[in-house]
Order: structure tokens, then C-alpha cells, then sequence
């Protein structure tokens, strides 16, 4: 942030009159287009679903045909046990692709951070490649991977049970991945894995590479082990990024849609098992063109994620991020 | 995907290289590399081979020959080309009129007092915390009530103006221009746009490309918004028209790969060239914010 330079000269001529109009104006004039774009296709759309989120509307029968229903939707949504289910589904399958994403990339982190410095943009750029691919692109290539009986999963899975010692954590028969209730969310969850390491390896090497590194050689000169330097060192500096990277996948995780969409179809998978509530919400929109019960749904969720966030800040975020602006 | 989670050597650090935990720390990178580029292997080595034989034991782990029967059946099916095309067109039109409005807006905060300057900044800051999920209905029913279904403007005029884009400008405005050049030109007599047009913007050059990578990206990639405005198969951009063949009764397996590969293979080019300001331009949000 610069100071602040006043700027007033002693008298004006009439041309740096001018000038000082057009100066006072022109910032105003260069930021309107955002805003005037945010009122009509963010603060109003926003403003109107919640106006909505209280009427029973089915959009294709003109505005006319709308009515005040008070909390019906609300009280709908609650009582419908579809709505449950896919909230539970959200829940599982956040916590299933969330917590590995954050156990795997922070020892990939370490790992990338050891290496030789010539190897780490380029590893790191490899991991980040499921990021910038098409989530289309990526579920229709996991789909043939979780074939049934044709998939490479299965016939890598399979041939590794039989393997000695270790045989025995490997299934001896093809696992009905997309197929079977019990399996659809973990390979949902694992789609979702596998797109975002390479994310949080990069929030997290970034956070390991901000720390001094003589912390670590005054530490070891004190005669700190290795576990006592991660424990004492790394664990305390790195906590502020990985606040950052938790609150990012709490927020993504409970909002996702492309992954079992495109993986689960509009059905939701076996038994609904793949249906999250953006799913559920858009399935009301579209297909039971319910616009008011899918609004309120939306509110729902965002009182969700508004209370989740605020839980995991209060827990997870007492050092708030040192503003690096 | 079964992941190793235990052998995560929390030992090493690049000060002390001890062989042994170097050593797991690289069987540990090779693994990951080997799980994250698998499967884009089998997305080529697909591409490449016939229903039939995708669905064998065991799966085809090296090419085929049927490339070219595959892009014939994908054409078939739908106009794949015309999709990537519509891809094309409104990625590129998004990332033009963001770095435009962008650069624009950025500039203003960065470099002039006026009042309220940094509640409206915060302003633009806070529009970032509104769930998307929130957005979906209401965008649906808007763009409906301008009927702007099935016109790619419906996609690309709302974001011209991103926080996110305003936000990474001034950043780099802010840091990289100094305000005296600013004032000079203006004691040349340079008009408050003619300062943005021939002063900062030449000098942006790269803010402007880690903004254009990242618009244009998240573009071409965009999948919910265009599912929601484009309703006939002409109108689709290319993840579209790929769930559209994923969805047909009938699967040809082969010619979705083939179409799956020829919508990432343009990504993958740019990456290599731009891994580098990509993954920086992405990550800065959430590492900067």
C-alpha cells in the first residue's frame, strides 16, 4: 500500500480544473462497469431468489403465475427425505475426497520441497495437470477406468491380490464400482481426489517454502529431532496455509456437482447414492421446474456452508492469515 | 484409486539429505506422478481403439489402429468441430473483455485517492465469499427472462468484470507502476484514459497474461453455466457435446475418447508452454487473499 500523496496545488487555471474533474471522476467511471454488472447479475439474482425461495413458481407459466407461499418451501425441503439423502451423500463423499486430498499432498509437498530444485517446478506443474483438465474431460476417462468387468482398476486390483503378504488387502473379485451402493461414493470421492492434489500440493509448498530455513539448522544445532522440527517448526508456520486449503475444500466439497453429474448421470447413481445437493437442486430446477423449492434449497445450503465455515474458523483459524498485501 | 498414505517420510528436509528418506521422498513423487499421468494415457490409448476392443480382458494398455475410424464416428454424432469452435469463441471473448474491464478497474484502485476507495474495494473482496450454488437458479431465470438461452453472451457478459481479475491487477498495478510515472503523464497533459492506454496498460504485459490464461482456462472448462443456457447440440461447446455422447444409449467409447482428447490435447499444449504463470495466476487467490 503506497501513502497517500495530496495533491493540491495553491490556484487553479481553468485547464487543471478540468483536470481535476475528470481525475475525481475517472476512477468512479473505471470501476462502474463492475459494479453495475455485479447489481444486475449478482446482487439481484441473489436479492430475487430469496424473494422467490418464498413463492411456488414454475418459471415456464409466466410471472404471473406466482404465489406467496411463505416457509412451505423451507418446511418442503425439510421433510423431504431426498433432500436428506443428498445432504448426507454431500457429507460422505466431502469427507471422502477431502481428508485423503489433504493427507496426500502435504507429504507431496515435503517430498517436492526436498528435491532438487531443478525437478520441483516441473513435478509440480505435472501434479497440477488434473486441475486445469475438463471435469467432463476427466469423469468420462474415470468411468472406463471403473469399469465393471472391463476396467483397468478392477484388473490391477484383482491381479494384486495376488500377490504374497500383501494379497490380502486386495479384492479377489471385480468391485461393481459405479454399480454398487456401497462403492459409487468413495469413486466419486476418489475422482475428486485425484483432480485437486495437485492443488493443495501447491497451497502447501508454497507455505513449506515461506519457512526460514535456518529455523530448521538452529533447531537441529539445539539437538532437535527430525519429528521434533516437523512437530515445533513446520506444523505451527504451516497452519495458516493450511486454514486456507481446508476452508477451500470445505466450500468446494459441499458444492460440488460436475464430478457426480457427469460420472452418476441426472439419476444420481445406484439408489440416489451419487445425488449431492446441487444435483438435487438442479434436478428440482430443471426437471420438476420447482424454481421457488430450488431456491430455497440453495438457501439452505448456503446457511450450511455459512455455518460450517464459521465452525471451522473459529476451530481451525485463531492466527488469521498475515497479510501479505 | 488406492494412494499410499503411510511411507510419507516427515524426516528430510533439503538441508539434510540423508539417502534414505531422499530416497523414499523420490518414491514417493514417482508414485504420485505415475497415478496423476495414468490417466491421461489410457485417455490416448483409447482414443485409439474400438468399442469392442476398450471393453476386453485385459483393457488395451498400447495404441491401436482405430484412430481414424473413431474421429469419423465422433463427427457422426455430433459437430464436433462446431463445439470446439463454440468453446473457443466464448473463451476468447470472456478472457478480451475481462483483461479489458479488468486492467480498467484495477488500475482505478490502485492508483488514485478517491473517496471510499477501500469500502468499495472490499466491496468487490466480498462479492468472492457468495457460494456459486446460491447463483444457479436465479442466473437460469435471468437469462431466461432476457432470452439470452442458447447465446453465448449469456456466459460470457456477467464475468467481464471478475473481483478475481480486479483483485489480481491491482496487486500488480499497485507494485509493479510507479505513481510517478502516472503523474508525470499527467502533467504532460495526458487524459485519465490516455494514462491507462499508453502508461499501464503496456506495462501489465504480465499481469495481463496470467489473467488471460487463467479467464480463458476456467472458460474452456466451464461446464454448469453452458449446461444451463445451451439447449440444442449446434449451440454446445465441447464438454457438452462430450456428456451428450457419453449419455446415448449406445456408447461409442471410442469416439468419446477421441473427443475427450481432442478437447484437452489444446490445454495441455498451452500448459506446457504456461505452467508456470497458470498455476500462479490460480493459486494466487487463495495464497494472496
Amino acid at each position: 500500500m503506497q501513502a497517500r500523496i495530496p495533491t493540491v496545488p495553491e490556484r487553479l487555471p481553468l485547464r487543471a480544473r478540468w483536470d481535476n474533474f475528470q481525475r475525481r471522476y475517472a476512477p468512479y467511471i473505471f470501476i462502474s462497469p463492475f459494479f453495475i454488472l455485479f447489481a444486475i447479475f449478482g446482487l439481484f439474482p441473489i436479492v430475487f431468489s430469496l424473494y422467490l425461495s418464498f413463492h411456488a413458481w414454475q418459471p415456464a407459466s409466466g410471472l404471473g403465475s406466482m404465489t406467496f407461499v411463505g416457509w412451505r418451501n423451507f418446511t418442503d425441503n425439510l421433510t423431504d427425505p431426498t433432500f436428506w439423502q443428498s445432504l448426507k451423500n454431500t457429507g460422505i463423499i466431502a469427507l471422502e475426497s477431502g481428508i485423503p486430498q489433504h493427507l496426500i499432498a502435504i507429504p507431496l509437498a515435503f517430498a517436492i520441497n526436498m528435491s532438487l530444485k531443478r525437478v520441483q517446478g516441473l513435478v509440480t506443474a505435472l501434479y497440477f495437470l488434473p486441475y486445469i483438465t475438463s471435469v467432463v474431460a476427466i469423469a468420462v476417462i474415470f468411468v472406463t477406468i471403473f469399469s465393471w468387468q472391463y476396467g483397468v482398476l478392477n484388473v490391477v486390483l484383482t491381479s494384486l491380490h495376488s500377490l504374497p503378504l500383501i494379497g490380502g488387502l486386495f479384492p479377489a473379485e471385480n468391485i461393481n464400482w459405479l454399480g454398487n451402493r456401497n462403492f459409487i461414493q468413495p469413486a466419486v470421492a476418489s475422482v475428486v481426489v485425484w483432480r485437486y492434489v495437485g492443488w493443495n500440493v501447491v497451497l502447501y509448498l508454497s507455505g513449506l517454502q515461506a519457512i526460514p530455513r535456518d529455523l530448521y539448522e538452529a533447531a537441529s544445532v539445539d539437538g532437535a529431532s527430525v519429528w521434533q522440527q516437523f512437530r515445533y517448526i513446520t506444523l505451527p508456520l504451516l497452519r495458516p496455509i493450511m486454514f486456507v486449503a481446508i476452508t477451500l475444500t470445505l466450500i468446494g466439497n459441499l458444492q460440488l456437482f460436475e464430478e457426480p453429474y457427469i460420472i452418476a448421470g441426472d439419476s444420481g447413481g445406484i439408489g440416489n447414492m451419487a445425488l449431492t445437493t446441487v444435483m438435487y437442486m438442479y434436478r428440482t430446477y430443471n426437471f420438476y421446474s420447482d424454481a421457488g423449492l430450488a431456491a430455497a434449497m440453495s438457501w439452505l445450503l448456503f446457511i450450511l456452508i455459512g455455518a460450517l465455515t464459521f465452525l471451522n474458523n473459529r476451530i481451525f483459524g485463531k492466527s488469521r492469515l498475515s497479510g501479505s498485501d | 484409486m488406492a494412494v499410499a498414505y503411510s511411507s510419507a517420510p516427515n524426516t528430510a528436509r533439503r538441508s539434510i539429505g540423508k539417502p534414505l528418506s531422499r530416497g523414499a521422498a523420490l518414491a514417493l513423487l514417482v508414485l504420485g506422478a505415475l497415478l496423476t499421468v495414468l490417466p491421461f494415457y489410457f485417455m490416448f490409448v483409447f482414443a485409439t481403439h474400438s468399442r469392442g476392443e476398450i471393453f476386453n480382458l485385459p483393457p488395451p494398455t498400447w495404441f491401436g489402429h482405430n484412430l481414424t475410424t473413431n474421429y469419423d464416428s465422433l463427427l457422426g454424432r455430433v459437430p464436433f468441430w462446431r463445439n470446439l469452435w463454440n468453446s473457443l469463441y466464448l473463451a476468447v471473448l470472456s478472457t478480451v473483455t475481462t483483461l479489458f474491464f479488468c486492467s480498467l478497474a484495477g488500475f482505478a484502485f490502485a492508483m488514485y485517492n478517491f473517496r471510499f476507495r477501500d469500502q468499495l474495494f472490499a466491496m468487490v473482496l466480498a462479492t468472492l465469499l457468495i457460494p456459486g450454488a446460491l447463483n444457479i437458479v436465479p442466473f437460469a431465470l435471468i437469462m431466461q427472462a432476457f432470452g439470452w438461452i442458447d447465446s453465448p453472451r449469456a456466459l460470457w457478459v456477467p464475468g467481464m468484470a471478475s473481483a478475481f481479475g480486479i483483485f489480481l491487477m491491482r496487486q500488480y498495478i499497485g507494485s509493479a507502476i510507479p505513481k510517478e510515472l502516472v503523474e508525470a503523464a499527467r502533467i504532460d497533459g495526458d487524459s485519465e484514459f490516455g494514462i491507462y492506454r499508453r502508461i499501464v496498460l503496456p506495462l501489465c504485459g504480465p499481469a495481463l497474461a496470467t489473467l488471460g490464461l487463467v479467464t480463458f482456462i476456467n472458460s474452456w472448462n466451464n461446464f454448469l453455466g453452458p449446461l444451463i443456457i445451451f439447449r440444442s447440440v449446434e449451440t454446445y461447446t465441447a464438454p457438452l457435446a462430450l456428456r451428450t455422447l457419453q449419455g446415448l444409449v449406445n456408447t461409442d467409447w471410442g469416439a468419446l475418447m477421441c473427443g475427450v482428447a481432442l478437447t484437452v490435447v489444446p490445454l495441455l499444449v498451452v500448459f506446457a508452454f504456461a505452467s508456470r504463470q497458470l498455476i500462479e495466476g490460480l493459486t494466487s487467490g487463495a495464497l494472496k487473499g
